[in-house]
């Protein structure tokens, strides 16, 4: 209680406290952050650009430019995510806190992060958020939802302008067409309502490669020089052909079928379900995919003791032993997913190269919930870990993230820093970042999540021959319809 | 007579049998236990007979995991199955009792009613409970996990069958002739002669409320109050950036051998419990 | 006259007694029933964040799950039930019958009957896990056939692809995990048969195979249908074991989907209206059963055994 009125008399007292956006918010550092800030981001706009920011408008460096944190009703922040990769990177890169913790974080004016994490699956995490977010208003302040992430492929759920569950970034005090100048465009219309207003906002993109074994590319082609492979695996009809050699040599070109999924399925050019319709389009390229998969699987270009990803299966075909070839993966793949599965095998052993077509795989949101008490902390978080220069540098080099700002990932490219020991001293970013500036991503829908884990699970059957197409695409319609109970019809492609 | 040959083929047929079963039996908690020594990149590319050296570094990371809190896991567990056990086979016994001691109107009724019940899936009333206990703000408390307990339909049965083969009524009269209260009756004099059935099914309660997932994991919302198999299926549930099959496994390790214990400790009473209670049908 | 005041004193006891058992059982189990069935006649699910309903629809829940494939789930359960259910049955017999014969002389028979329990203490989950590490395709199991040549690298077993291998995996797991509580429960039944009876007949020159089936199958007739009836009710809640074997897909072709992962998809779904439906028809279900299970186990029994004993006693005393 004494605190909170402590801070409601500083709120009141120091009006003119004006502080960088992530240089903090604690009231003593006001004059030396926003000029390190505009020094860093090079590509920030010009200061009469951003009147439009609002009330701290005058210090002239628009992304520096922050709300008093002071003025933050609650004490309790809370962050809900549906693993640590939110809370270990805001531990990371934002200053105010003084103490980070796994459960808990503390901040310098006394506040703290309390971190609540649950699973995505089984849809533990959405079902938790969605109870919270539902009581948002009767909740006690310091019980209230601040801060949440979500993925790419349900993000639309609470984006939605009518159901308005996250705060518009412009009523958060963030001009998407200054703060965020510098990201990706394609991660701006993913996280926007269907009126154009961003309302999330991500530190990432995800835009994939392909990830190949030096050693056997050696022993086929007789080099494992990125730029010369990646002709063999520019298009589909040139893997082919690689997948060709490579079975002849007793190798399988991919791990299995879900592996190219994502490649067909950002291609989409209507989404799942329109806007307030009722109705699952199948397009054609999901398909295409059926049959192009049926095609490869029984060419033997895939492992055939793999089935799916996310299995142990799966994982041993990153393992040393393994006959694999290639992953199709985003930058968070390689670092996450092939890392720890090759184990001890030797160090250098990959290489990343072009994949047969441009394709962003995932990808993690942050938005402010509706009805927070903590607006001003919330605007500061999110600036910090998704439009400040020196944190996405930071969250490049320290967990390999492909981040979400041109200007650094095109210096990125180009910095022998950014090399990495376990592709053999290659600087991955050569590839990652040409293959983000052609991302084109399919329309989105708010059954993404549901449609995506149900076709690959009905199609899995088909493809190992347990079943008929037509029951394939029975079992995808009973699926979804008991999944999402609104849904009336499946409409399949000619 | 059967000749002695076949009698002799009769043994040694039944040891294999039971040999190749033990074996199968404790080979699933060997590999658990393997498993919880190893590291995650080694799990994931098979089995192994022999233990790896990652015990230590396994135990650790769970403990010090603050993500998946597995102490006050094991801690709310404990609470948990012991309230359980102990509510459940109290007040069970304290029916059974009441339903074979005394002569009463609805006894009948009752007693069929209890046999009625005894089938119902806990699922069926899932999402109604979920309902009640919040309005009680009840929801993400362990209450909700102990108080049902009260109301075990098998325990009962279990307990009623035992009485009907081991409590002499006149001993009941004998008791109230000395002057004893009903009360008192029941809990110095024939708690005492249902200790065995009490020990078997206080053993079966700690276990299943211990291994319980569905309950549990629809009640409990907060970190701190989560009961090992809820965190156990958080982990489980846990995407890439979490995934470390070592400290999965050795938390598994950690949720069973609190049960072994109780269960190698009590092993005694359960097959001769099971026997003296000579469920009779 | 004193006795009969004293009998009507004490059931005053018996209503005391009770009561905290039916106070329970009406808070945290009727309510929610009441509270479920209600439901059942409603619409009402959850879309992103928007709820639907409740709207009052009758009994159109009920009839769009009869157009389901609720009764192919039923069939489905109802098939890994018995997977499971008849080994189980078959060895626990088996093993009870061992354990209470003298002339076998069983050696270790403590360790035994404290080893064939302990698959039931691990939680079905873990033991899913594990199960579906040892089977998957790259899984030891495969490595041991490729290794004995019984099968090529590029062909391995895919026992989770097919619906004879995920269901005879589940069957196993059932059965490893159940037949030592079987077995314990028929060895106090066994040995629950007044061992006079064994005597006579090895008197009259019964070897074990007439033994067994012409006098202890039939005198532990009622537990063994009592163990029929907990297993059909614990096969009607198959839930943890092919969940997580199949990644609550019931994979190959829903073949292996039992109606609470059926159940269990609604729930996720929010769909509290199909739901309550489909409990009821759980509740249905489960309500036949108990009453055959009441008919068994209270003195009504549809075999005649039990009406015969009493007749026998009857005739005993009588004699006497």
């Amino acid at each position: 209680m004494k605190k909170k009125l402590i801070s409601v008399l500083l709120s009141t007292t120091m009006i003119a406290t004006i502080l960088g956006g992530c240089g903090g918010g604690s009231n003593n550092n006001s004059s030396s952050t926003p000029a390190d800030n505009t020094s860093t981001e090079s590509n920030a706009p010009a200061a009469d650009s951003n009147a439009s920011t609002g009330d701290n408008a005058a210090t002239g460096d628009s992304a520096a430019a922050a709300t008093d944190l002071s003025s933050d009703a609650g004490q309790v922040i809370n962050i809900y995510s549906f693993n640590t990769e939110v809370r270990d990177r805001i531990n990371a890169v934002y200053p105010e806190i003084t103490e980070a913790g796994e459960s808990q974080s503390k901040l310098k004016d006394g506040r703290v992060i309390n971190w609540v994490i649950n699973p995505n699956q089984d849809g533990v995490y959405q079902d938790k958020l969605d109870e919270a977010l539902a009581g948002q208003m009767s909740a006690a302040d310091d019980e209230k939802v601040d801060i949440f992430a979500a993925e790419l492929d349900y993000i639309t759920k609470y984006t939605d302008a009518d159901i308005d569950a996250a705060m518009k970034l412009t009523d958060l005090g963030i001009d998407p067409n200054t703060d965020l100048a510098d990201q990706f465009d394609f991660t701006k219309t993913v996280a926007s309502d269907q009126n154009g207003d961003m309302r999330a906002t991500s530190w990432q993109a995800c835009p994939g490669v392909l990830v190949y074994r030096r050693d056997i590319a050696k022993e086929v082609f007789g080099t494992d020089d990125p730029a010369e492979i990646g002709k063999k695996t520019s298009s589909w009809d040139e893997l082919k052909k690689t997948a060709e050699e490579l079975k002849a040599a007793g190798y399988y070109t991919l791990a299995c079928y879900d592996d190219t999924f994502r490649l067909y399925s950002n291609s989409m050019a209507q989404p799942w379900v329109a806007a307030t319709d009722t109705v699952v389009k199948v397009d054609q390229q999901i398909m295409d995919w059926v049959n192009d998969s049926m095609e490869w699987y029984q060419a033997g270009y895939f492992d055939p003791a793999v089935s799916g990803q996310w299995n142990s299966d799966w994982y041993t075909a990153m393992s040393p032993d393994s006959k694999v070839f290639s992953f199709l993966f985003p930058a968070w793949g390689i670092d996450t997913q092939l890392v720890p599965n090759w184990g001890d095998g030797a160090e250098g052993s990959w290489a990343v190269t072009n994949a047969p077509a441009a394709y962003n795989w995932g990808g993690t949101f942050v938005l402010a919930a509706t009805g927070t008490d903590n607006p001003a902390y919330a605007r500061d978080i999110l600036l910090c870990l998704t439009a400040n220069a020196d944190s996405l540098t930071k969250i490049s080099q320290e967990y390999a993230d492909f981040t979400n700002a041109k200007s650094v990932m095109q210096n990125a490219a180009t910095d022998a820093a950014f090399a990495s020991d376990f592709l053999g001293g290659q600087n991955p970013y050569e590839y990652f970042t040409p293959g983000a500036d052609n991302i084109k991503m399919a329309p989105l829908s708010s059954y993404d999540q549901g449609c995506v884990e149900l076709i690959q699970n009905s199609f899995h059957d088909y493809l190992k021959g347990q079943v008929d197409l037509d029951t394939a695409k029975a079992n995808f319609e009973t699926a979804i319809k008991e999944r999402y109970p609104e849904i009336t019809e499946v409409q399949w492609p000619e | 007579m059967e000749s002695k040959g076949y009698n002799r083929f009769r043994v040694i047929f039944a040891h294999v049998l039971l040999i190749i079963l033990s074996f199968l039996c404790l080979f699933f908690f060997y590999i658990l236990i393997v498993n919880a020594t190893r590291p995650h990149a080694e799990i994931q590319k098979g089995f192994s007979i022999l233990p790896g050296g990652y015990l230590v570094t396994n135990f650790k990371n769970m403990i010090s995991d603050g993500t998946y809190p597995i102490v006050s896991g094991v801690i709310n567990s404990i609470i948990v199955a012991g309230c359980s056990a102990a509510l459940c086979t109290y007040f069970s016994a304290l029916t059974a009792y009441g339903l074979y001691a005394y002569d009463f109107k609805l006894k009948k009724v009752a007693f069929t009613f209890i046999m009625a019940i005894l089938v119902m899936p806990t699922q069926v009333t899932a999402m109604g409970f979920l309902r009640l206990i919040t309005k009680m703000n009840m929801d993400d408390t362990l209450f909700p996990l102990i108080i049902p307990s009260i109301a075990s339909p098998a325990v009962f049965y279990f307990m009623y069958s035992y009485l009907q083969s081991s409590l002499p009524l006149s001993l009941v009269e004998a008791a109230r002739i000395d002057g004893s209260r009903e009360f008192r009756t029941f809990n110095q004099i024939v708690l005492p002669i249902m200790k065995p059935a009490m020990a078997v099914q206080a053993i079966f309660t700690f276990v299943g409320s211990w291994n319980n997932y569905f309950v549990p994991a629809l009640v409990l919302e907060t970190k701190s109050k989560m009961t090992v198999p809820v965190i156990i299926a958080l982990l489980r549930g846990a995407d890439y950036m979490n995934r470390d099959m070592g400290k999965m496994y050795m938390m598994i390790a950690t949720a069973i051998l609190p049960i072994i214990v109780v269960y190698l400790f009590l092993s005694k009473y359960i097959i001769a419990g099971v026997a003296l209670g000579g469920v009779k049908g | 006259m004193k006795q009969k005041n004293k009998k009507v004193n004490y059931s005053k006891w018996g209503y005391i007694f009770i009561l905290p058992f039916f106070l329970t059982f009406f808070i945290f189990s009727f309510i929610p029933l009441v509270d479920t069935i209600r439901y059942s006649f409603f619409q009402y699910f959850r879309s992103g964040l928007k709820w639907i309903g409740p709207n009052f629809v009758g009994l159109e829940n009920y009839k769009s799950l009869l157009q389901s494939d609720m009764l192919r789930y039923a069939g489905n359960t109802f098939i890994l039930w018995i997977i499971g259910f008849v080994p189980q049955i078959v060895i626990s017999l088996l093993l009870a019958s061992w354990f209470v014969d003298a002339r076998l002389k069983i050696k270790g028979q403590q360790f035994f009957k404290v080893v064939i329990y302990m698959p039931n203490l691990i939680m079905a989950s873990a033991f899913a896990m594990l199960f579906f590490a040892l089977f998957s395709l790259k899984g030891p199991i495969n490595s041991i056939l490729i290794s004995w040549g019984v099968i090529t690298e590029t062909t391995p077993i895919d026992f989770m692809g097919t619906a004879l291998g995920t269901r005879s995996l589940v069957g196993v797991m059932n059965f490893l995990m159940w037949f030592g509580n079987t077995t314990i429960m028929l060895m106090a039944a066994i040995m629950g048969i007044s061992p006079d009876i064994f005597e006579a007949s090895e008197i009259d020159g019964c070897n074990s195979f007439q033994r067994f089936f012409r006098i202890t199958l039939p005198l532990i007739r009622p537990i063994l249908a009592y163990t029929l009836i907990t297993s059909i009710i614990g096969g009607l809640q198959m839930f943890d074991v092919p969940q997580i074997l199949t990644n609550g897909a019931g994979s190959p072709n829903r073949t292996s989907y039992t109606l609470i992962m059926f159940l269990n998809d609604h729930l996720k779904s929010k769909n509290y209206g199909m739901a309550g439906a489909l409990s009821v028809y759980l509740f249905v279900v489960s309500g036949i059963l108990c009453y055959i299970t009441y008919k068994i186990t209270n003195d009504d029994d549809p075999d005649g055994s039990k009406a015969a004993a009493r007749k026998r006693k009857k005739m005993e005393r009588r004699m006497k």
